[in-house]
């Protein structure tokens, strides 16, 4: 326990930092174009309506899709900057975290903006005009003082919300405390989801806090509070950074990438201890999406990561046959030079096959041992399956090959899907064939004898420009057919696992000493 | 000198008029009331002169040039505005309310402070108020203040809309003299208005009155009460005449 909690505060002014960085700049940019708008809208209530109404609209996205669509869309426009002058940018983490928490907090900030400015007193601005002010002096010199606290007001409410998502856009490939939440999830590290959350928590606190001070300030004409608030703002945000800062202005190395469950945690610091054995420095991006992973690794944003043949197969190559291994494995290989320049290093020796399996005894029950059998069955069962597996192509090839039809589905963090079969809220699961729960808590899995499931090697990808990476290769070669099943299956175990928990890093050193690599 | 020629202004694109064709002049030094009942134009005349409304028709010249020349702020800071609301600025000292007008001016610091507190002393407050935040005024006090930031950039003109409306009987008489005065002393030209027939009688010297954005009457006060010909300006002047004569036939009858 003290020593997750001493991990994961080795983890945090890196994760910190960033988290601090990336709400402090979206807050900045949010309130640098909704302080305008506001204006604008306050002024012009033809202006107010479809701008609130805008802001709004953004509201109701939920934050993680906003995230999400970003990606595609800063990919499509890297794309044609590339295409116009020759340069494009990485259209993973930073970019589309910032753009989409900047659009989330601008719904606060412009509201109590327009109801701070509309709400000062008619004859005061009477008097300002009648003075002698101009429109800009009225706006700085009576409207903006007066309006200040409630527009603070929103701008509180914006730095809670924009700290609290910032946390989703570790599934974009940005570091953020919210690294802690998901690889927590992903491995049943309790204490890391926690860590992470009061972590979030407590920034957001004294964010809040630190506002209301300025708030306060600016309601009562206290100059001194404002300066106080400020300042600390400004001094937490430069110290949250110069790790940031410190990290940036050093030599780059390698980016490893890895999905979001427990093996690619661990295939990614196997990488990455091998490349650092080998004197290379190494940056990991974790948590990416499926198919956002290989994406970044064609954009050159990755340099290598852990992916299976099957998925390849169907979701990038989009091929619904299903030949054997080996020659599944040689025409992808082909394939992905072609289309995409990325090399496949080779097969690691094991793998991560989608499997359906049931409970020893409830298989025995019904007596199904094929998913042949299942079918038979599936009208009177629930399937559970993870995020992405029914909106996968594998799926629809299993479901017509066998004609499946389950009374209901439902969809579970893999963690929680084996937790669902386990207390039998699921009676079958879409398992990973090299999961350790497998065996660990007395599943069976269904043979496939119409051959519908495609196979799945892991193989380790290289980026388009690390093709011809020598020194990166070299450092990777030991690890292409050295681990078996079996192996990966008990590292699996070890971080999974609900007592006796391994982090990944452990699971990685245990790992490459049972293969013989230490 | 402000003259006024074949003003209009609508405000629902000609079907009606908030001001119709009026001309007026106001002679410099002169103490002008225009009065009416709400709707009459009356407020919305005052404001085409400071520009606070632009007329869609007609002609406004102060001292021989046309209020148009130049931006609207800068004529506002040679005319002073008083109003019912009036709008002390809620985040500023009364100091700075005052002073707000030199600022604009570009005055330095010692001279704003100096008329700041030559101010106060004219409105008969005491010079500690400057330090103070409008919101612990009473009513009176703060129209002192809004009259004292109407003065002080030293304006020609000055500007009174309704000025002391929401004011008690009393301190509504009080203020209505001492501006008076002040108006004398600083030798200003005045336009006020008010829907008060007994009180433009007791400070104007000229009284123009409107109705329904026509001006029906123009005249000194003895005129408006003894000659006039239209009948609604007559029922106007009947209140007051009716309220005098019985109070000093009270006052004679309890002697």
């Amino acid at each position: 326990m003290n020593e997750q909690i001493a991990a994961a505060f080795g983890l945090l002014p890196v994760y910190l930092g960033w988290h601090v960085v990336l709400s402090g700049a979206a807050l900045t940019l949010g309130l640098v174009l909704s302080a305008p708008l506001a204006v604008i809208s306050a002024r012009s209530p033809r202006v107010r309506w479809p701008v609130l109404a805008v802001a709004g609209l953004i509201q109701t996205i939920p934050s993680l899709a906003l995230l999400a669509l970003f990606y595609p869309l800063l990919l499509a426009l890297s794309a044609v900057t590339r295409g116009a002058i020759g340069h494009g940018f990485p259209a993973l983490g930073f970019l589309p975290s910032l753009l989409a928490l900047t659009l989330y907090s601008m719904l606060p900030i412009l509201r109590n903006g327009v109801t701070g400015l509309t709400g000062v007193d008619p004859a005061v601005v009477e008097a300002a005009k009648g003075v002698g002010m101009t429109d800009r002096q009225r706006l700085w010199q009576v409207e903006a003082p007066l309006a200040a606290p409630v527009a603070m007001a929103g701008v509180r409410t914006a730095a809670v919300w924009v700290i609290g998502t910032a946390t989703l856009s570790t599934s974009v490939g940005q570091t953020s405390l919210g690294d802690y939440i998901f690889s927590g999830l992903q491995t049943e590290n309790w204490v890391l989801v926690l860590f992470g959350c009061a972590a979030s928590a407590g920034l957001a606190f004294v964010v809040d806090q630190l506002l209301g001070l300025i708030e306060t300030g600016l309601a009562r004409r206290d100059r001194r509070r404002v300066v106080i608030g400020l300042g600390a703002l400004l001094a937490g945000f430069l110290l949250a950074s110069a790790p940031i800062i410190a990290a940036a202005s050093r030599p780059a190395g390698y980016v490893i990438g890895a999905k979001n469950f427990s093996e690619q945690y661990i295939l990614s610091d196997l990488m990455t201890d091998q490349l650092e054995r080998a004197g290379s420095r190494v940056t990991q991006k974790n948590d990416l999406g499926s198919v956002i992973a290989f994406r970044a690794l064609a954009g050159n944003e990755i340099d290598a990561y852990v992916d299976y043949s099957g998925t390849i197969w169907t979701t990038v190559l989009g091929r619904k046959d299903t030949p054997p291994r080996a020659v599944l494995l040689a025409e992808m290989t082909r394939e992905l030079k072609a289309k995409y320049g990325v090399a496949v290093l080779g097969a690691l020796g094991f793998e991560n096959a989608y499997a359906l399996a049931m409970r020893r005894t409830a298989a025995a029950k019904l007596h199904i041992a094929s998913i042949a059998d299942l079918a038979q069955h599936a009208p009177d069962l629930t399937l559970g399956s993870d995020l992405e597996f029914l909106s996968r192509i594998e799926w629809r090839g299993i479901e017509s090959a066998y004609g499946l039809h389950f009374r209901t589905q439902r969809q579970f963090q893999p963690t929680f899907m084996y937790k669902a079969v386990e207390d039998g809220q699921a009676d079958v699961i879409s398992a990973f064939s090299s999961d350790g729960r497998i065996a660990a808590d007395d599943l069976v899995v269904l043979t496939d004898p119409k051959g519908a499931i495609p196979p799945y090697d892991a193989v380790i990808l290289l980026a388009p420009k690390r093709g011809g990476d020598e020194r990166l290769k070299q450092a990777l070669q030991p690890l292409v057919g050295r681990i078996t099943v079996e192996a990966m299956r008990s590292a699996n175990l070890t971080v999974d696992r609900d007592r006796d928990k391994r982090s990944p890093v452990d699971a990685a050193h245990a790992l490459a000493a049972a293969i013989g690599l230490k | 000198m402000i003259i006024l020629e074949g003003l209009s202004k609508s405000f629902d694109g000609g079907a009606s008029f908030a001001v119709d064709h009026v001309s007026l002049t106001v002679a410099r030094g002169e103490f002008r009331v225009i009065v009416g009942a709400s709707g009459s134009g009356k407020t919305t005349l005052l404001k085409t002169l400071n520009r606070l409304i632009e007329p869609d028709g007609g002609s406004i010249t102060l001292d021989g040039r046309p209020v148009t020349e130049g931006p609207a702020y800068l004529l506002r800071r040679r005319i002073g505005y008083v109003f019912q609301g009036v709008g002390l600025f809620p985040h500023l000292t009364v100091g700075e309310n005052i002073g707000v007008t030199p600022k604009l001016l570009g005055w330095d610091a010692a001279t704003i402070k100096g008329r700041v507190e030559e101010l106060l002393d004219l409105v008969s407050l005491p010079c500690a108020f400057a330090s103070r935040t409008p919101q612990a005024l009473s009513g009176g006090q703060r129209q002192r203040i809004g009259l004292a930031r109407a003065l002080a950039a030293k304006p020609d003109v000055v500007l009174l809309d309704e000025p002391f409306g929401a004011l008690d009987a009393v301190t509504r008489d009080t203020l209505g003299h001492e501006y008076r005065r002040i108006h004398e002393a600083l030798g200003l030209t005045t336009v006020m208005i008010t829907h008060d027939m007994m009180e433009a009688l007791l400070l104007a010297d000229r009284i123009a009155v409107m109705k329904d954005g026509k001006l029906l009457a123009d005249g000194a006060p003895h005129d408006i009460l003894t000659r006039a010909g239209d009948p609604y300006v007559r029922e106007l002047v009947e209140t007051p005449r009716r309220q005098a004569e019985k109070v000093a036939a009270l006052a004679a009858g309890g002697a």
